[in-house]
C-alpha cells in the first residue's frame, strides 16, 4: 500500500531537489574550497600512500578523480577506515538508522497503520532524520539529586559498548576490526556490561520507577545470560574455536550450524530478544507498570544515544546469530571477479570476496533483524516470575541438550577434524 | 471458597499484609496516577515489599464534574447533553436509563419503533465502548497490535451511529419520549455488512490475543474474585458475570423490547483476570446478534419519538430506572417536586463499584499483575467521578 500525501507533487519534489543542490553548490564554492585551500597552504600535511598531499596534487585531484583511487585504496587499509567506517560504528549505525524505519512500517503494515508518513515525501524516509533533530534540539533535563557524573556517561557507555561488540564481528573475509582468538568470549564480556550500565544510570536517576526497572533489567540479564553462553558453546564445540572468523569458515567447510543445532538457534534467539529488551521481554521498560522503567528520566539526546546503542545492539546480535549459526559471509558468488567503470577506474578499490561476503552477511542479518522485530506485533509483555523461570530452567535445559548432541557429532566422527561432513 | 477476612488473614499469614512499624522502610510507596501511563484520571497509591503488592488504596474524583448538582439547575431536556460527557464513549446507555426514569415520572409511553431504534444505538454504542475498553487493556498488558486492531475497527461503528444520530461520540440521542431521528435510508444492509466483517475480526482477535500463549500466562489464575466476595463487594457488569454470576439486567429486569429479544447472558466460572478480560468480548459476540434481531424485527414505519410538553413536568414523585451498560448496571434515581427541574438526581455508576473491588485484588499479587488486574475491572474513572 504505497501511501503519499494528498498534495505531492513530483515536479516539485524534483525542483526542490535542484534547488537543495544548487544552494549546496553555491555554498561550496564560495565556502568550502577557499577553506581546503587555506587548511591545505597552512597546514603541514602527513604523506598519503607514497606521495605527499600538497596543494598541487590536490587541485589535480579535483580535475582528475581518478588519482584519488590510491589514497582511498590506502586508507581502506587504515585502522581508522576498520574502526570508523566498514566493519565498524558508521557500517552498524547505519544498519540501526535502517532497522528503526524498517520496524517502524513494518509495525504499521501489521496493525493496520500507515506509519510515518511525512517526512521525506515518499513513505516518511527522512523521519528518523527529524526525530534525530528534534532530539538533539531539547533540552537535557537532568533530575536534581541525581547523581551528575553517572548520569552523563551512561548514555555514552551504553554506545561505546555496544560499538565494542560491533568490532568483534567479521562482516567479510578478513574485515573484522579485531580479529582476536578468543573473540566469543569477548563478545560476551562486553555484554556483562549493559546490566551494570542499566543499574548504574537507574541508580543515578534517584527516582523510583527507574530503580524498579534498573533491578528488573539485571534480573532479566543475569537469567539470560547462562543460556545465552551455553547455547553458543555447542557452536564452539562444534567448530573447535573460539574465533568468530574461525566460526565462519569451519561452517563454509562443512553445514550450516542451524541444522545441526536448531535448539541452539532458538535458545540463542529467546536470549538475544531478553538481553534487547525487546517485547516479550521488555520488562525493564514496561509503560503501564514502571512507566518508563529506568528510561524514566531520560530526555532529549541522552534518550537518543540509549536507544541508538540499543538499536546497535540489536544489529550486533542478529550478526552474532548470523556468525554463529547461518554460515556468516557465506553464500552464492554472484559478483565478476573484477570490474572496470568508464571515466573513473574504481577496479582497484573492488574486492570480490569483500563485497560478496558484505552482500550476504547484510541480507541474512536483516533477515535477522526482521525476526527480532516480529515478536513486538504479535506478543504481549510477559511477567518477571515466568520470565526468570524461563530464562533459568527451560532454557538452560534446552541449551544442554544441544551440547549433548554437539559433543554427540563430534565423537560420533560427523563434524570436527576429518569428519564425514566436512568438505 | 474464602471470605474476604479469610483472604487477609491468608496473606498476613504469608507476610505480605502485615508489617511491622519497624520493618516499614522495606516497603516502597508507588504512586500510580493521575500522570502515569497505567492509570487514566484516577490513583491509586500502592505499598510494594519487593515485587508484592501490600496495600492498595483507590484515590478517585480528579475529574468530579458535579453532574448530579448540574441536573437541578435545569430541566429534564437541557440535562441530556451534559449527562452524557461522563462517558462519551457509551454515551447512549448513560441517557438510555435516565430517559426511562423520566418518562416514568411524566407519564409518556415510547412508540415501539423509537424502543427499537433506542435499543440498537444502545447495542452499537456498547460496541463502541467495548472495543475501546479492550484496545486499552491490549497496550496495558504490552500487546500494541491488540491496541491498534480494535481502535481501527471501533469506527465501523462509530460510522454506523453516525449515520444514525449525526454526531461520531456524544450523540445526544435519547430524549424522553423517544429518539431524535428516524434510522437513514439503507442503514440495515450497511450495518449487516460492517456487522459480519466484525464477526470475522473477532476472530482474529481470539487468535492474536486471547489464545496467545503469553496472555494466558499473564493472566489466568491472577486477581481472583470470588462468587461470595464478588456479591459482598457488589461488582456488577462483565465484573460480576466473570464471577460465575449470570447476572444482566437486559435479562434480570428488561426494559423496553429487551424481552422480545433472543440472547444469552454470557458469563465464565474460573473467577480470574482471564474471565473478566474474556466476558466483554463475548458480550460482543452476544451483541452482534442482538444487533441482527433487532435490525430484523424492527417495525417498518412508525413514529419515533412520543410528542412532549415544551417544559415536560410530571407530579411529584420518585424513579428509579436502571440499564446494562457497558460496564453494568447504571441507573438513575430522579426525584420529582413537580416543577420541570429535577429536585435531586442521583447516578448509580458500575465503574464505582468495580472499583471498589481492585485493593481486595491487589493486595497479593506482583507489581506486573497491577495493570492486567486494574484494567480487567472494566472501570472508567471519568465516569466513577461524575
Amino acid at each position: 500500500m504505497a501511501t503519499y500525501p494528498q498534495n505531492f507533487r513530483f515536479g516539485e519534489f524534483v525542483g526542490s531537489l535542484i534547488w537543495l543542490i544548487f544552494w549546496i553548490l553555491i555554498i561550496v564554492t564560495l565556502v568550502g574550497l577557499p577553506l581546503i585551500f587555506i587548511v591545505l597552504f597552512y597546514v603541514p600535511l602527513p604523506p598519503v600512500g607514497d606521495q605527499v598531499l600538497t596543494p598541487y596534487l590536490f587541485l589535480t585531484m579535483v580535475v582528475d578523480p581518478s588519482r584519488t583511487i590510491p589514497i582511498i585504496q590506502n586508507l581502506m587499509t587504515t585502522d581508522l577506515f576498520r574502526v570508523a567506517m566498514f566493519p565498524g560504528f558508521s557500517y552498524a549505525a547505519l544498519i540501526a538508522a535502517l532497522t528503526i524505519f524498517i520496524e517502524r512500517k513494518f509495525l504499521a503494515k501489521m496493525q493496520l497503520r500507515i506509519g510515518p508518513l511525512y517526512a521525506g515525501k515518499i513513505e516518511g524516509i527522512f523521519q528518523l532524520i527529524a526525530d534525530g533533530l528534534k532530539l538533539i534540539a531539547k533540552e537535557i533535563i537532568v533530575p536534581s539529586g541525581a547523581d551528575k557524573p553517572m548520569f552523563w556517561a551512561a548514555p555514552i557507555m551504553f554506545v561505546s559498548t555496544a560499538a565494542g561488540v560491533v568490532a568483534l564481528i567479521p562482516v567479510a573475509p578478513g574485515y573484522v576490526v579485531a580479529n582476536i582468538d578468543v573473540g566469543l568470549l569477548a563478545v560476551f564480556a562486553i555484554l556483562g556490561f549493559f546490566p551494570l550500565i542499566a543499574l548504574l544510570f537507574s541508580w543515578a536517576s534517584n527516582s523510583k520507577y527507574p530503580f524498579i526497572g534498573g533491578l528488573r533489567a539485571l534480573h532479566q540479564m543475569i537469567a539470560f545470560e547462562i543460556p545465552f553462553i551455553l547455547s553458543a558453546l555447542s557452536v564452539v564445540i562444534l567448530s573447535g574455536t573460539l574465533n568468530l572468523t574461525g566460526i565462519v569458515d569451519s561452517q563454509i567447510n562443512s553445514y550450516w550450524f542451524i541444522f545441526f543445532l536448531p535448539i541452539s538457534a532458538f535458545v540463542f534467539y529467546i536470549s538475544s530478544l531478553a538481553e534487547l529488551e525487546r517485547i516479550p521481554f521488555d520488562l525493564p521498560e514496561a509503560e503501564s507498570e514502571i512507566v518508563a522503567g529506568w528510561l524514566t528520566e531520560t530526555s532529549g539526546m541522552i534518550y537518543g544515544l540509549l536507544q541508538l546503542g540499543s538499536y546497535v545492539k540489536t544489529y550486533a546480535l542478529a550478526a552474532l546469530f548470523v556468525v554463529l549459526f547461518l554460515g556468516g559471509w557465506a553464500g552464492p558468488m554472484i559478483f565478476p571477479e573484477h570490474i572496470q567503470t568508464p571515466i573513473i577506474n574504481i577496479g582497484p578499490l573492488y574486492n570480490q570476496q569483500a563485497a560478496n561476503g558484505t552482500l550476504w552477511f547484510t541480507l541474512k542479518t536483516f533477515g535477522m533483524i526482521m525476526l527480532m522485530l516480529l515478536p513486538r506485533g504479535i506478543s504481549p509483555r510477559i511477567r518477571i516470575d515466568i520470565l526468570l523461570h524461563t530464562g533459568w530452567y527451560k532454557m538452560i535445559v534446552l541449551s544442554f541438550i544441544n551440547i549433548f548432541v554437539s559433543l554427540a557429532l563430534i565423537y560420533g566422527g560427523i563434524l570436527g577434524p576429518g569428519g564425514l561432513l566436512v568438505r | 471458597m474464602t471470605s474476604l477476612e479469610d483472604k487477609f488473614e491468608e496473606s498476613k499469614k504469608l507476610g505480605l499484609q502485615i508489617v511491622k512499624e519497624s520493618e516499614e522502610d522495606r516497603l516502597m510507596t508507588l504512586s500510580i496516577g493521575p500522570q502515569h501511563p497505567g492509570s487514566g484520571h484516577f490513583r491509586f497509591t500502592i505499598k510494594v515489599d519487593g515485587d508484592y503488592i501490600v496495600y492498595c488504596d483507590p484515590d478517585p474524583g480528579y475529574v468530579h464534574r458535579g453532574e448530579e448538582k448540574m441536573c437541578e439547575y435545569r430541566n429534564v431536556i437541557q440535562n441530556i447533553p451534559h449527562l452524557e460527557r461522563p462517558v462519551i464513549h457509551d454515551s447512549n446507555n448513560i441517557t438510555y436509563s435516565y430517559s426511562l426514569a423520566v418518562e416514568e415520572l411524566v407519564g409518556i409511553q415510547v412508540p415501539r419503533r423509537g424502543q427499537y431504534i433506542r435499543a440498537l444505538a444502545s447495542e452499537l454504542n456498547r460496541q463502541v465502548y467495548t472495543l475501546y475498553w479492550l484496545a486499552i487493556y491490549g497496550i496495558f498488558l504490552g500487546h500494541s497490535t491488540m491496541f491498534m486492531w480494535p481502535t481501527g475497527d471501533r469506527e465501523l461503528f462509530i460510522d454506523l451511529l453516525e449515520a444514525l444520530t449525526g454526531a461520531r461520540v456524544t450523540h445526544a440521542f435519547n430524549i424522553p419520549g423517544g429518539v431524535r431521528n428516524d434510522v437513514p435510508d439503507g442503514f440495515k444492509d450497511r450495518c449487516l455488512r460492517q456487522l459480519r466483517y466484525f464477526q470475522k475480526r473477532l476472530k482474529e482477535y481470539e487468535d492474536i490475543f486471547y489464545n496467545m500463549p503469553l496472555f494466558r500466562q499473564r493472566t489466568e489464575g491472577v486477581g481472583v474474585l470470588s462468587k461470595e466476595d464478588a456479591v459482598r463487594l457488589g461488582v456488577t457488569g462483565s465484573v460480576v458475570r466473570a464471577s460465575g454470576i449470570p447476572y444482566d439486567i437486559r435479562k434480570a429486569e428488561p426494559y423496553d423490547i429487551y424481552n422480545e429479544i433472543d440472547f444469552k447472558v454470557q458469563y465464565m466460572k474460573s473467577c480470574d483476570c482471564f474471565a473478566r478480560s474474556y466476558v466483554p468480548f463475548l458480550d460482543m459476540q452476544e451483541s452482534c446478534h442482538i444487533i441482527e434481531q433487532l435490525l430484523d424485527k424492527m417495525p417498518q414505519s412508525g413514529e419515533v419519538r412520543a410528542k412532549l410538553q415544551p417544559n415536560p413536568k410530571g407530579p411529584p414523585g420518585e424513579a428509579y430506572r436502571r440499564v446494562e451498560s457497558g460496564r453494568g448496571a447504571l441507573g438513575y434515581y430522579i426525584v420529582s417536586d413537580g416543577t420541570p427541574k429535577p429536585y435531586r438526581v442521583k447516578i448509580s455508576v458500575g465503574s464505582f463499584r468495580n472499583m471498589l473491588a481492585l485493593p481486595y485484588l491487589l493486595v497479593g499479587q506482583k507489581l506486573a499483575d497491577m495493570p492486567a488486574v486494574y484494567w480487567s475491572l472494566n472501570y472508567w474513572p471519568v465516569e466513577a467521578d461524575r
